[in-house]
């Protein structure tokens, strides 16, 4: 199976290059081939699988249980300003 | 020939729930930047989300309200995609198996009669933080307090033909949601946001290529919008060219839509199952029991309304546009049983105006209903004209004082007796010999002119009625 290797770095946001793409497209083929195998199951009359795991979800209910802890939690961003975080330009 | 328009809208809708979707975060609008956040919300690393049941709950009671399907098992998924204010890196969405499914919603159009809207789906989704450019030079500012609020995102068929069966189609539904206490649904403060899927074809072909408009805030914008983005398609195709699937997005200030090409290029979404949230199982007693607290829906209050008070499709219409509306309505017509359309008519034309003069509300009226019924009272027992009371409303208004207190310190009691009316028309002919003389040569018209002089010198406190008919007999001299 041919992938385009840098558009799925692109979207994952990992910086590759032209060499490391060239090494990678081999292998992320055959890890999709060795997935491949599935559609060989005849799945015919099974239901979909949503989760591994046969429960359902449980709720929580709507009651307020956080405070502020903005001050705890900004301690680890990298930049700060007036309570709001602050990232590199994101143009629209 | 002719081209057909055809338009599909996705209204994101803020769900009013107390706390956030998978979190105990508070929701409250308007609180001080990244105070209502936790791990959770922020999307640091192994947390787990929890869903909130009441937001399970209104969606329900919204898909039951357009008469929907309600998938009793429904499933979380990962929508991906990098931006600042999303922490995780993806939203949790509802991709294959939506909570709700195939509804529908009616509207009137001009043109087309009544049309049914076909409602796809609605999926339960966290809204993003939010970002902030403006003033800012190499950077943003991101306030994550939005971030993982519930929303319902509701889905239509692309079963509109102009802008304004969109904008009627958005209007019916977000009265619906007002009513249904599932949302503020204020779109000034971004709790129903829509965007909409719009091409043009030639009448009886497939559908042409759709661009999606977005980021419109108020039903003006959207109108605007569509019919802007529809004349450029049809200008881009009859000049030869193809329209491309792309975003735009709205520019109020200008009045233009721009391509968000680059954007659209990377989404991508890769649309996985959620595996921190197993399969959402709702039961059929759950549903049932959401179903019997279904509070009385637009439809069934106007027509109410129609049946139980005489009014007509219009006034019905007007009073029941919202919640408070509807019960200042009955709040009045129990205060003044006597005459409910009367009541309709002096709410709907006299009070209303006069409150959206003072950039009111129906809640926040300086007049309750039982103050407003007195009024109403006072007209139905001829204390006062129709004329009059619109003077005692403005005075009602002004100081807040009873519709009687100011018929009393005004000495507006309507002038009944024919005694008095007598005497006041006496005096009027006498100081108007000439039209008297050319009245009664046949000048008919004259009449309306006596009426006014009559009613002037009563500074408005005679009845009409009265006047009319003593004015006839005296002016026969």
């Amino acid at each position: 199976m041919d992938i385009d290797v840098q558009k799925v770095a692109m979207l994952a946001r990992i910086r590759l290059t032209d060499d490391e793409a060239a090494e990678l497209g081999p292998q992320l083929s055959e890890i999709l081939g060795y997935v491949d195998q599935l559609a060989a199951v005849n799945t015919d009359g099974i239901k979909p699988t949503a989760h591994p795991h046969d429960a359902a979800m449980p709720l929580r209910a709507n009651v307020v249980t956080n405070g502020n802890q903005r001050d705890a939690l900004q301690a680890v961003a990298p930049k700060t300003e007036s309570g709001l975080y602050v990232v590199p330009k994101v143009i629209e | 020939m002719s081209w057909e328009v055809v338009i599909g809208l996705e209204v994101h809708c803020q769900i009013n729930t107390d706390t956030k979707a998978f979190c105990g975060c508070s929701t409250a609008f308007g609180a001080e930047p990244n105070t209502q956040t936790c791990p959770v919300c922020l999307g640091m690393p192994g947390q787990l989300p929890v869903l909130n049941a009441l937001a399970v709950d209104k969606t329900i009671l919204t898909g039951l309200a357009i008469d929907a399907q309600i998938n009793l098992e429904s499933k979380f998924d990962r929508k991906n995609y990098f931006y600042p204010d999303l922490p995780k890196g993806y939203q949790i969405s509802q991709f294959t198996i939506p909570l709700v499914e195939h509804g529908h919603i009616d509207i009137t159009t001009k043109g087309r009669g009544d049309r049914r809207i076909g409602i796809t789906r609605i999926h339960m989704e966290e809204d993003a933080g939010k970002s902030m450019h403006e003033g800012l030079d190499a950077v943003s500012h991101i306030d994550l307090n939005r971030s993982g609020i519930p929303l319902m995102e509701i889905v239509s068929e692309p079963d509109m033909r102009s802008s304004d069966e969109a904008i009627a189609y958005l209007k019916n539904l977000h009265q619906l949601i007002r009513f249904l206490g599932v949302s503020g649904a204020d779109m000034e403060k971004g709790q129903f946001r829509c965007d909409a899927n719009i091409s043009v074809r030639r009448p009886g072909e497939p559908f042409g290529t759709r661009t999606e408009m977005k980021n419109m805030n108020s039903f003006r914008f959207i109108k605007q919008a569509i019919d802007y983005e529809v004349m450029r398609q049809i200008e881009v195709i009859e000049d030869g060219g193809k329209v491309i699937q792309e975003s735009r997005l709205w520019d109020s200030v200008k009045n233009e839509s721009r391509s968000m090409r680059g954007k659209e290029e990377a989404n991508d979404y890769r649309y996985f199952p959620e595996p921190d949230l197993p399969p959402l199982r709702v039961s059929q007693e759950r549903v049932d029991a959401i179903k019997a607290g279904m509070p009385e829906l637009p439809h069934q209050l106007r027509e109410r309304f129609e049946k139980e008070f005489g009014l007509s499709a219009y006034d019905a219409d007007v009073l029941t546009q919202t919640r408070e509306l509807s019960n200042w309505y009955e709040a009045l017509v129990a205060a003044h049983p006597a005459d409910p359309k009367r009541c309709a008519n002096w709410m709907a034309n006299e009070l209303l105006g006069r409150l959206k003069e003072l950039n009111k509300d129906i809640e926040h009226s300086p007049v309750s209903p039982e103050a407003f019924g007195k009024l109403m009272d006072r007209m139905g027992d001829n204390t006062i004209s129709g004329k009059i009371a619109k003077d005692v409303l403005d005075a009602m208004i002004e100081s807040g004082k009873d519709a009687d207190t100011i018929i009393e310190e005004k000495g507006l009691k309507q002038v009944t007796d024919t005694g008095s009316i007598d005497a006041m028309i006496q005096e009027i002919l006498d100081a108007n010999q000439g039209q008297v003389e050319a009245y009664r040569g046949g000048k008919d018209k004259l009449f309306g002119f006596f009426v006014g002089q009559v009613m002037k010198a009563s500074k408005g406190k005679a009845n009409p009625a009265v006047v009319n008919q003593r004015l006839k007999e005296l002016l026969k001299g």
